[in-house]
């Protein structure tokens, strides 16, 4: 008995590194999809964006409500987020723990940023009398940005936890592949901003 | 704190006997089970080995559990429907009862029936059938299987609390909208198929890596069983179809809840764009409950007539093409909506495409029965009876699908006679060839077989005497989701046989459910592991499958790598060698499921009645188990060799005590 345990102990250091391995990329194939079921979620929401587009029921049309400065901040807030991100990775390839950890926090802070830029802008409309009960285009607006607004404070609590995650356990196979999972997560979110952009503020303007 | 409720009668259905006595009767059955529980000493073994499992043969045998009693409601359900159809000028049921239950019914059967159903038998059948151990993320599938069940209760609780949603299964706006369902059944029904619908977005990730990554060594795509196949071909569709659905659904609630203006008809809103978008998820939806059922067909078919699958790339070709033409037949569902010629021309066609690869199905399991030795088995009895019942469903599916035609068939009796033969005739009677077909491999022993037939012959005849008569009522103009006529109009006589014929298949379920209770009393256990003489892998371990499915990795090299494995044997082959055994890597039980599940249904239950302190809580809850689960690094371990051994040894001699 004392000897099958040992040898199972043996095994089990043995194996442990191996299946891990391919558990993690297991995972990260898993999220791949997942992020493609996300994509039709946002190309629905577009969908209806774009057919409510014209419906203001005499509410503000999308030229008298978005303020373009505004919204180029964010997106210049967001998009150097996204190559944050990437440094974090590098930083990781490189086995650098509290590097990875410093361009995670700066990543975190410029979403912060972001996110409390979207919401001003959003409590400025509703004061001027523009909310989500307004007109069939004001739905699409809320839901559409307000979608990806939800995504990107999902991805600061998640980047938190992933934070004290590393620093508790350094850079592991479990703990790279959450990181590499949660910069995908990043970058996604960076490519329907711009989608954002161009079909809800540039179309909406020009 | 109860903000919208303004006396007891508000939060409880109260008036009506007969709810009254569901009431009464759910009540004493939760004593009664809480009582058994507590007396048999039974709380930690429910714990421990089922609500907090994370083994896909156990969650496969919850959904089959949950997806029966489901059938039931249901049943019962379409029972009182033909009850109140049977005669002109009925007073059995009142208007507003009858939208309700013919709401109830439509989605309880499709969503909280067949699609549990659907996913007990991949969970059961998948994992062993390609080899592989689990599904590639137990915990996920323990996840799924709960918001399924949760979602299901959400939805089956507005029954007795609050209301039945009652504006059809789709929900269709204006109607669903507050201004014309004031109530809270419709929050009930969005934010219950809501919650199951996440979980199964999340199996349909699940078996698609499952399939695609975790075959065993040497099984190329092209070697997969079909039923696999099936699998791979509906869970791609769940994850196209099923996020539409959960964003539909979300605006449907932004409108109810926050005043937005999606589908209202003021405002800027666009009812139409509901119905498009309802019908982008629900056309695929049904193909999603259907194909796995061929898949079923195709490996009882092959088992039964001990021939090869006749035409097995033709077969996986038509899956596949099935799962991508799904998504363009949606506007089939409205051509009277005056979406002009040019649309309704393109729908029409692709709706006809789409029957041609159903059609190389048919022709396929005939091919492979011909000059078979078919064995007449219960499983065997379902699928040659789908054959003709599905071939007159699909006919008259494409008799709808003749655009200028469906101008009079359009939301008559005659569209519920197709889709009841198309559901019924082909997912109810799969599902049911599959239970019979994979019984064994769940509990070691297979269910009697006279009492099965019994049971084919109730819901087969029952089936025809109820729903051939409804082709000619809607020929007559009678039209669906009428709840009484008048004598006048001619309509009696063949309601009522219509009725009779319900009854009947009430009956066949009553055969089944004695089936089911006579077989775990006088059984007599399988010791072979391989009851019908089967073809692939799931049929070389022992039943029920040990913890860990399979000692050591197959080594696949045929399609229906086991019979060909049983050819060998009996020529005298010698087979390679097992490799050595290791410790497997298993994954640990998990309570974050069941609490994240408990804790969506109070969000749900929450936001149906406006009641803040309740959601929002509960909210907190789901995103703390989400961090409790990323925290969480000691989710595994191993079993040791020897416990492999004694298993096995076990197993072994329990089969050779019996040769």
């Amino acid at each position: 008995m004392a000897n099958s345990v040992s040898h199972k102990a043996e095994q089990h250091g043995h194996d442990h590194g191996h299946h891990h391995h391919d558990l993690e990329s297991l995972k990260t194939f898993g999220f791949w999809i997942f992020l493609m079921t996300d994509v039709i979620i946002f190309g629905t929401l577009f969908a209806v964006y774009a057919v409510l587009r014209n419906n203001t029921a005499g509410g503000p049309t999308p030229e008298e409500l978005f303020k373009m400065p505004g919204v180029i901040a964010e997106t210049f807030i967001l998009l150097t987020s996204s190559f944050t991100s990437g440094l974090a990775v590098l930083a990781m390839h490189a086995g650098k723990r509290n590097q990875l950890i410093g361009w995670l926090a700066v990543t975190f802070v410029l979403g912060a940023a972001f996110i409390t830029l979207e919401v001003t802008e959003f409590i400025d409309m509703v004061h001027e009398g523009a909310t989500i009960a307004t007109s069939g285009f004001l739905s699409g607006f809320f839901t559409l940005v307000g979608t990806h607004g939800l995504h990107v404070s999902i991805g600061l609590i998640w980047m938190i936890g992933l934070m004290i995650q590393l620093r508790r356990r350094g850079i592991t196979n479990v703990t790279k592949r959450k990181v590499e999972v949660l910069s995908l997560y990043w970058h996604f979110l960076d490519v329907v901003w711009i989608f954002v952009l161009t079909v809800v503020y540039l179309m909406g303007v020009m | 704190m109860w903000g919208n409720l303004e006396s007891f009668s508000d939060f409880f259905v109260t008036g009506d006997p007969m709810i009254l006595g569901a009431q009464v009767s759910i009540a004493l059955a939760m004593i009664a089970i809480v009582f058994v529980l507590t007396v048999f000493k039974k709380w930690g073994w429910l714990w421990r080995e089922w609500l907090t499992t994370v083994d896909h043969k156990r969650v496969g045998i919850m959904y089959i559990i949950a997806s029966i009693l489901m059938l039931f409601r249901g049943g019962v359900d379409a029972l009182l429907m033909r009850l109140q159809l049977a005669m002109p000028d009925s007073e059995f049921l009142h208007a507003e009862h009858y939208n309700q239950i013919f709401t109830t019914h439509g989605v309880i059967m499709i969503l909280f029936m067949a699609m549990p159903l659907m996913f007990g038998l991949f969970n059961i059948a998948v994992p062993l059938q390609i080899g592989a151990r689990d599904v590639a993320y137990p915990f996920l599938n323990a996840l799924s299987f709960w918001l399924f069940f949760f979602g299901a209760m959400l939805f089956n609780v507005s029954f007795i609390i609050g209301g039945s949603p009652d504006a059809g299964w789709l929900a269709y706006p204006p109607l669903s909208e507050l201004s014309h369902s004031a109530g809270v059944g419709q929050n009930f029904y969005i934010w219950g198929i809501q919650i199951s619908g996440i979980g199964s977005l999340a199996t349909g990730i699940n078996f698609v890596v499952t399939i695609l990554k975790m075959r065993a060594p040497g099984m190329k795509l092209m070697k997969m069983p079909m039923f696999t196949w099936s699998v791979l071909s509906s869970c791609l569709m769940i994850l196209f179809a099923f996020p539409i659905l959960t964003v539909t659904l979300a605006l449907l609630f932004l409108d109810r809840y926050l005043g937005a203006h999606f589908f209202t008809l003021d405002a800027g809103g666009n009812p139409m764009m509901y119905i498009n978008l309802i019908w982008m998820w629900g056309h695929p939806e049904v193909y999603i409950v259907v194909v796995p059922a061929f898949g079923i067909f195709s490996e009882v078919v092959a088992t039964f007539s001990r021939k090869k699958l006749f035409g097995y790339s033709s077969m996986v070709f038509a899956m596949i093409s099935i799962a991508v033409m799904s998504f363009f037949t949606w506007a089939h569902h409205f051509f009277t909506m005056g979406s002009g010629a040019d649309v309704n021309a393109f729908f029409a066609v692709s709706t006809m495409i789409i029957a041609i690869p159903t059609g190389v199905k048919i022709f396929n399991w005939l091919f492979t029965m011909f000059r078979g030795r078919i064995r007449f088995t219960t499983p065997m009895l379902w699928t040659i009876a789908f054959i003709p019942c599905f071939i007159v469903g699909g006919m008259t599916g494409v008799m709808l699908s003749v655009a200028p035609a469906d101008f009079q068939f359009h939301n008559s009796y005659f569209l519920i006679a197709h889709f009841h033969q198309v559901l019924i005739g082909g997912v109810a009677f799969g599902y049911f060839a599959g239970l019979y077909y994979w019984w064994p491999k769940m509990f070691g022993f297979a269910l009697h077989e006279g009492l099965g037939k019994w049971a084919f012959w109730f819901w087969n005849i029952g089936f025809y005497v109820c729903f051939m008569p409804q082709y000619f009522l809607g020929l007559d103009g009678m039209t669906r989701r009428l709840y009484t006529y008048d004598f006048d109009m001619g309509w009696g006589p063949l309601n009522m046989v219509s009725t009779v014929g319900g009854f009947l298949m009430g009956i066949g379920f009553l055969f089944q459910v004695w089936q089911i209770a006579h077989s775990i009393k006088f059984h007599k256990r399988d010791t072979t592991g391989d009851h019908w003489d089967g073809r692939t892998l799931e049929w070389s371990i022992p039943s029920p499958a040990p913890l860990y499915n399979f000692a050591t990795d197959p080594q696949v090299q045929d399609v229906d790598d086991w019979w060909e494995t049983k050819q060998k044997l009996a020529k005298g082959e010698k087979l390679p060698p097992k490799p050595a055994l290791a410790p497997i890597h298993m994954p640990k039980n998990s309570a974050i499921p069941f609490i994240m599940s408990i804790c969506w249904f109070g969000a749900g239950f929450g936001f149906v009645w406006d009641w803040l302190w309740m959601a929002i809580p509960s909210v907190i809850g789901i995103a703390a188990c989400m961090i409790a689960r990323s925290f969480t690094y000691d989710d595994d371990y191993y079993i040791p060799v020897d416990e492999i051994k004694r298993t096995e040894e076990a197993a072994a001699a329990l089969k050779g005590a019996t040769v």
